[in-house]
């Protein structure tokens, strides 16, 4: 199937609306996605005819509805190219899944007197889970990776923090929510691996951009969530590799992670449902694996080949920009763009873009120490883009923001 | 393109925006508050000079914060100077009022010549994120007022 972005746009309902009078121009993908038709219709579907509770009725449709959550759970494994499905958790966002590491591996796994090593370029939900574990007073240290002025990750500094071998986990993003970067993964396994430490990644932006291969990379737990990928709320993935799963406690008890209960005893379900205590999400299950199946029928490649091109597009039209400056200017970049405007507050900004029919985000999205890095305190607007996004949209971007800046000048 | 946005950003309010007034640090203030609006990082401190007799003599501010944050905040130090304590946080309840519904029928004539001058931001009434830019200077004043130091929009 070839890219047709006229098409894709043709399957998400809220494209065709209008905001304020105007055609909506929707840049903030990278805050959450807009869902496709076929997600909607999937999880109407199964509301409709094969909805019960899983894993736990004799009858009809609760095995139907097992069948089904279990039938997402492989089309994620084969999505990331997992090596079994038994690697893939189900939480309910990428904010939960790192949670889930810190509170069981973190206390469970990591020895006092260890470190874990996360960046700069940190979204919260990979910064705080951490500062909390440091903050507990089991001896476990937090150590900071610097942020080049380019907007990439120093791997120097990288090197450095991991050399006297404390290191027991480099927790670190995939693709900046901020700056767009992508790190080099692969280099930073070999690094960590080196180093005798254990390395996530937070995919949360990467895994929507780009094809990912778990066997490929060589990580040991890796977070997304389901809303950034084109699905539902409610939902995102953890794949931890089985050995680590098996050595971690679960994290929340409840139903469905045992294997037994007395009053007196427990004993744990086996990986991955010691970690899914409790009425896991079905219906977002349901809707993750229907917007897997769509941008897999579209094509991870060709979905980034597209983003590619609006990245380069948007780059040569943002910088034609008077008094704009961008954050970061990273080699490897997604279509995340975080900027300041000389004459325009971020705020302001993002009242008179909406406006024009275009969402933005504007503030430190998540990453205070990076906008404190780049002393852009008072936070940037950000833009970034989803598989919809047209080359036609980047152009009125940049003219409303031209206008813009003559508005307050 | 952005025509229909004079109503929020009317000239008087770009104008305090870009030129804020009373704009500096006060170093022999009586009271000090600082007002952090942490969603979107806006954030300010306030500070009072008081009369013998309790009324505000001198206000002023220093901080960062967008176009609406800071021509309230400037607008604040500019009505509040003169008034007492009573005064001023009767102006904080009015101007909230303003603020949240673009107008303030319950508010009588004692203070109408300020309330006047502070209705260039009833606008913003019309956008619920951005409320939160235009009282933020004072709920810092009601802070700066009660003795606390911190005030949040939050």
């Amino acid at each position: 199937m070839s890219f047709d972005v006229a098409r894709i746009r043709a399957d998400f309902p809220i494209l065709q609306r209008k905001i304020r009078g105007k055609p909506l121009v929707f840049l903030d993908s990278g805050a959450s996605a807009q869902k496709p038709r076929q997600v909607i219709e999937a999880m109407v579907r199964c509301m409709e005819a094969r909805y019960a509770n899983v894993h736990r009725g004799a009858y009809f449709l609760s095995e139907a509805a097992t069948e089904a959550y279990e039938a997402a759970r492989a089309a994620v494994a084969r999505f990331i190219h997992a090596g079994d499905p038994r690697e893939v958790i189900f939480t309910g966002n990428s904010t939960a899944a790192i949670n889930l590491v810190a509170h069981s591996w973190g206390r469970g796994v990591l020895q006092p007197g260890q470190a874990v090593l996360v960046s700069e370029m940190e979204h919260h939900a990979n910064l705080v889970p951490w500062q909390m574990l440091r903050d507990e007073g089991r001896g476990i240290e937090l150590r900071v990776a610097r942020v080049t002025d380019a907007g990439e990750l120093d791997l120097e500094d990288v090197a450095a923090k991991l050399t006297d071998g404390k290191v027991g986990l480099v927790a670190i993003t995939h693709m900046s929510n901020v700056l767009g970067t992508v790190t080099p993964a692969e280099r930073l396994v070999r690094m960590a691996h080196a180093a005798g430490a254990k390395i996530l990644f937070d995919g949360s932006q990467a895994a929507v951009h780009r094809p990912i291969d778990m066997q490929a990379l060589g990580a040991d737990f890796y977070a997304f969530t389901g809303h950034k990928l084109y699905g539902p709320t409610g939902i995102g993935v953890l794949w931890a590799r089985l050995e680590h799963q098996e050595r971690m406690p679960p994290f929340m008890g409840g139903g469905d992670m045992i294997s037994l209960v007395t009053l007196d005893r427990v004993e744990w379900a086996p990986p991955p449902a010691k970690f899914e205590a409790g009425t896991p999400p079905i219906v977002e299950a349901v809707g993750l694996h229907a917007a897997i199946d769509y941008v897999s029928a579209i094509g991870m490649p060709a979905i980034e080949a597209h983003e590619r091109r609006l990245v380069d597009h948007a780059m040569r039209r943002l910088s034609d920009i008077e008094g704009l400056a961008l954050l970061g200017h990273a080699q490897d970049r997604g279509g995340v763009f975080a900027f300041s405007l000389d004459k325009a507050h971020a705020h302001d900004l993002a009242t008179l873009l909406d406006r024009a029919g275009i969402a933005v985000r504007a503030g430190r999205h998540c990453a205070e120490p990076l906008h404190a890095r780049f002393g852009v305190e008072a936070g940037t607007v950000r833009a970034s883009f989803g598989l919809y996004t047209t080359e036609g949209e980047v152009d009125y971007l940049a003219e409303a923001l031209t206008k813009a800046r003559a508005f307050f000048a | 393109m952005f025509d229909d946005l004079r109503d929020l950003y009317q000239e008087v309010i770009l104008d305090h925006g870009r030129r804020p007034r009373n704009f500096r640090r006060l170093e022999d203030a009586d009271r000090t508050a600082r007002g952090d609006n942490p969603m979107c990082g806006d954030r300010l401190e306030l500070f009072l000079k008081l009369a013998p007799d309790g009324s505000i003599a001198e206000a002023a501010f220093q901080g960062r914060g967008c176009a609406i944050s800071t021509a309230s905040a400037s607008l604040m130090t500019e009505t509040v100077t003169g008034k007492s304590a009573a005064q001023a946080h009767a102006l904080s309840d009015q101007f909230r009022a303003l603020a949240m519904t673009g107008s303030c029928p319950d508010c009588g004539e004692a203070l109408s010549e300020e309330m006047e001058r502070l209705q260039p931001l009833s606008g913003v009434h019309e956008f619920p994120s951005r409320v939160k830019c235009a009282t933020l200077a004072w709920h810092t004043l009601n802070a700066a007022l009660d003795g606390a130091k911190e005030a949040s929009s939050e």
